[in-house]
């Protein structure tokens, strides 16, 4: 039986036009790639549910059409946006701020960034064709994902870091993304972030943006960590009520490197968010851990992807997800042990609390395991608050508002825990605090 | 380490020849054409003298098929299956027995040297009376003893083969037939429901307990068949049976494929409990010839309180794509899942369960346990779904996963999608090798290696075995050592 192709929606068609228009002029190399990564995508198309790695997730029908790439703002609505910014605003931070996906130089502390770190424009290393880019894409998975591909493809700013060997740098730098417009827009970022050997570096990340306008950030984080390197990175979605947000990080681990990574989702309407880690040196460790808090419609989806490939790997995935409303929490995670990836310890939890009737959790763990000695293992969980804990809580006189949010933020703050930052953990606490709040 | 590279060693060594049902009996086989046609599908109805209902269904099942693709997302790799070029029915040429002395010596021989009792009477003498087994013996296409049918009716029980039942209780069959798998559920059972030659078929009375434990053994024969056998169980209300599948076949080169359909209905208050002990050859050390086990197994809770636990060994096959699941329709069902898979040389298992929990209060529970050595490949792949409507769901997942060398992959991948609040799920997966801490302990106490490693794989798959009928229980002890033997380091 022949395969049946389908029609091609008005976003797909959409998508096409947009790229030939708004193409720009780089270096022959940045366009090949470009061109490679939307003709890869045109290929395959916004996923649909019969796309397994989209099953819970379907972008065909949360993309009605293709917002058209933003430009940049002029500064009167990019000082509003960024003087609106709220999240990880008190800590004390090396700032990069983004209008739309749009780097604002003038707004960002470009001149005061500390030694052992090199910042440099994305779109400036494109231009320039920065040998820097070479180190693009450090997980082959992730070049197999019709988001980041399309994220390639129209990728309009960002911006290369770059942490010197042996540099431990203290103070974290702060990546704010602020979308501001009153119509549908889209955004594609990408900030490649290189750890040389021995190098400490934390990146902060908040998105945020306006309620009520159906936009479209797809934005992406590189990372390559050398050898005994370490990176700590923690994320808030704090995106705009109606956004269809889609977010990826890849890091490429290199010999007894760190990373810990932390996730934390409160806006858009449709968020995914994915994790690609490829422990390509021996006896990495990672610690990603994600917490979302939902209502209304809204769909968050963590889709997790572990691949050891060399020995002594440890991997430490906790993800949290509280359910309201009618909306919907999706966890896919998958270690895969390569044969050579002996003595590699897993494990992996997904964790969900459904607070009301509408509410619905997939998960769908997996472990891909070619070699034998290893120590791998996932759990999953689904359920509603417990009715002895509340009932403890209420018996000493909380009542039962306060008491389901104090088993909340105990469920959720698990999982937040793992952030080193303390300004980074104690603003996560709160966005989680905010929300109960918020819930009443 | 020196213990793995001796592991490695060890896998080399595999011996798959040790599969013990290898043989192969000459016998006069009548067959039908090769390749399936609209004809084959008349051909095989009337084979059976079925009704003209059955022969619609059939037929509807066939052109179904023709627009249906072989799916491709499990876990398993190979050559595909030449449709055209097996063939769908292959029966021994003596005419029907209507008694044991009528069969054709040569398979009652095959199934004594399967240690499988046709002979009601040498059971009845034995030593242990009281535990009796009925058994539905099936050679290739058709069905050829089934014994204690007298007894089982003197209860109220029917036991024959599906293809007698069509014509006796044509009423009974057409109301469940195809009520729980339908006719275009997917590829392997769409192309069982056309070409299906014989099976099982049950039907337990109201308030009926099964006075014995009924089993049928599935051989396949003859080269270049398919076996595609149909069984129907159903278990009325307030009923219970307990019921035991057991399958071998020759040692070949190429491969054969079986693609059966098993359908278990329970209404309110039965239960079903089903077993299997699948020991279809596995093909030799290089992955050259067994058989394709491509089936579709699914038990309806359909009435309230009702229970269907299945329970599976897994050894046998060079590759396995089978999910016995449940239904869980009615108010406070229950389904069980029991299995243990072991893989071993080139074998690989994708299987699992799918637990759908539609009613009330439902609960049910999954314990996997994949042993693979070799160089194979083992997947648990289930879901776990609570609807809207489902309140008071409940699952507790448990799959494991033993590594024996370094050759060889474990995997799961489970699905569990929650719709309610109220519905409790818990899933829990781990992979490991066998603690050399174990090994040592053991050894120190005076076992051998070998030894050793069976006494822990023995209490890694305990929870499973429990849930097998006695015999089976023994059966399937010796089923999972001998093929790990020589595996272990």
């Amino acid at each position: 039986m022949a395969e049946i192709t389908p029609l091609r929606t008005a976003a797909e068609t959409g998508l096409t036009k947009l790229f030939e228009a708004t193409k720009m002029k780089y270096p022959t190399g940045v366009s090949i790639a470009r061109e490679e990564a939307f003709r890869y995508f045109e290929a395959v198309g916004l996923p649909t549910r019969r796309v397994e790695a989209f099953k819970y997730t379907d972008l065909r029908t949360a993309f009605r059409d293709a917002a058209h790439p933003a430009e940049m703002p002029s500064s009167e609505i990019a000082t509003a946006a960024l003087a609106a910014a709220k999240g990880f605003s008190e800590i004390e931070a090396v700032r990069l701020n983004f209008v739309n996906g749009h780097l604002i130089t003038e707004a960002s502390d470009l001149g005061r960034i500390p030694a052992g770190i090199t910042v440099t424009p994305l779109n400036e290393a494109m231009t320039k064709a920065s040998p820097l880019l070479a180190h693009l894409t450090p997980v082959r998975q992730a070049a197999e994902n019709p988001i980041y591909q399309l994220n390639t493809a129209f990728l309009a700013d960002g911006a290369v870091i770059t942490v010197a060997a042996g540099a431990k740098v203290e103070t974290p730098i702060h990546l704010r993304f602020v979308g501001a417009g009153t119509e549908a827009f889209s955004t594609a970022t990408r900030v490649l972030v290189v750890l040389e050997e021995g190098a400490e570096a934390t990146i902060l990340e908040t998105h945020e943006g306006p309620d009520g306008v159906a936009y479209q950030p797809n934005d992406a984080l590189d990372v390559v960590i050398g050898d005994h390197a370490t990176f700590r990175h923690a994320r808030l979605n704090a995106e705009g009520r109606e956004a269809v947000a889609l977010s990826t990080l890849s890091a490429r681990l290199g010999a007894k490197s760190a990373i810990e990574t932390v996730n934390v989702v409160v806006g858009a309407v449709l968020s995914r968010h994915q994790v690609y880690l490829n422990f390509a040196g021996a006896d990495a460790n990672a610690v990603v851990n994600g917490a979302a808090m939902l209502n209304g419609k809204q769909l968050a989806d963590t889709t997790f992807l572990a691949d050891h490939a060399a020995t002594g790997g440890v991997s430490r995935e906790l993800f949290k997800t509280v359910v309201d409303g009618a909306a919907t929490g999706v966890f896919q995670g998958k270690i895969i042990v390569q044969q050579a990836a002996q003595q590699t310890d897993g494990k992996m939890m997904s964790a969900c609390l459904i607070l009301s009737d509408e509410g619905q959790m997939m998960n769908k763990p997996e472990l891909e395991i070619f070699a034998d000695d290893v120590a791998c293992g996932h759990g999953a969980t689904c359920g509603a608050l417990d009715d002895d804990l509340l009932f403890y809580l209420m018996q000493r006189g909380l009542p039962k508002a306060e008491a389901e949010s104090l088993l909340v933020q105990a469920f959720l703050g698990a999982a937040i825990e793992a952030v080193s930052h303390e300004g980074a953990r104690e603003a996560l606490i709160g966005s989680v605090e905010a929300w109960l709040k918020a819930r009443g | 380490m020196p213990a793995v590279q001796e592991t490695i060693d060890r896998v080399r060594s595999i011996d798959l020849d040790q599969y013990k049902y290898g043989f192969e009996t000459t016998i006069e086989m009548e067959k039908s054409e090769k390749g399936i046609s609209e004809d084959v599908v008349r051909f095989i109805s009337a084979k059976k003298g079925e009704p003209e209902w059955m022969l619609a269904w059939r037929l509807e099942a066939y052109k179904r098929w023709q627009t249906m693709k072989e799916p491709d997302w499990a876990r398993v790799e190979y050559d595909k299956v030449d449709y055209k070029n097996i063939y769908y029915y292959a029966a021994p040429k003596r005419p029907a027995a209507m008694s044991l002395d009528e069969i054709d010596p040569e398979i009652l021989k095959t199934y004594e040297k399967l240690g499988i009792p046709l002979r009601e009477v040498e059971v009845l003498e034995g030593i242990a009376p009281e535990r009796r087994v009925a058994v539905d013996a099936v050679f290739d296409s058709v069905s050829v003893a089934t014994t204690f049918k007298a007894e089982l009716s003197k209860a109220g029980v029917i036991f024959m083969p599906i293809s007698e039942a069509i014509r006796e209780y044509p009423d009974l069959v057409r109301k469940y037939l195809g009520s729980v798998v339908p006719v275009t559920d997917n590829f392997f059972a769409t192309l069982n429901s056309a070409v299906f030659s014989d099976g099982s078929f049950v039907y337990i009375p109201p308030g009926v307990r099964c006075p014995m434990e009924l089993s049928t053994y599935f051989r396949i024969n003859e080269r270049d068949t398919g076996q595609f056998e149909r069984t129907l169980i159903i278990a009325d209300k307030g009923s219970y049976v307990s019921y035991l599948e057991g399958c071998t076949a020759p040692k070949r080169d190429d491969n054969q494929l079986h693609a059966a359909v098993v359908e278990l209905v329970a209404l309110d208050d039965a239960e079903i409990k089903y077993s299997t002990v699948q020991n279809w050859y596995p093909g030799d050390n290089e992955g050259k010839g067994g058989i394709y086990n491509f089936v579709t197994k699914r038990g309806d809770c359909r009435g309230n309180n009702s229970k269907i636990s299945w329970t599976q060994v897994e050894t046998g096959s060079a590759i396995t794509w089978k999910y016995p699941s449940c239904i869980l329709r009615g108010d406070n069902s229950r389904g069980e899942f029991y299995s243990i898979a072991v893989s071993n040389g080139m074998q690989q298992v994708d299987s699992g369960t799918k637990m759908i929990h539609l009613g009330k209060n439902t609960t049910s529970r999954i314990i996997s346990k994949g042993i693979s050595a070799g160089r194979s490949q083992n997947t648990y792949r289930g879901l776990v779904s609570a609807h809207r409507k489902a309140t008071g769901a409940r699952n507790f997942t448990n799959c494991d996963s033993l590594l024996i060398g370094d050759q060889c992959g474990a995997h799961t991948v489970p699905y569990i999608e929650s719709k309610n609040a109220s519905a409790q799920f818990e899933h829990e997966a781990t992979t490991s090798k066998i603690s050399e801490d174990q090994m040592f302990y053991c050894q120190q106490r005076g076992l051998s290696n070998e030894e050793a490693t069976a006494l822990i794989v023995n209490g890694f798959v305990r929870d499973v075995l429990q849930q097998l009928p006695m015999e089976f229980a023994v059966e399937a002890q010796k089923l999972i050592s001998i093929s790990l033997e020589g595996s272990v380091g």
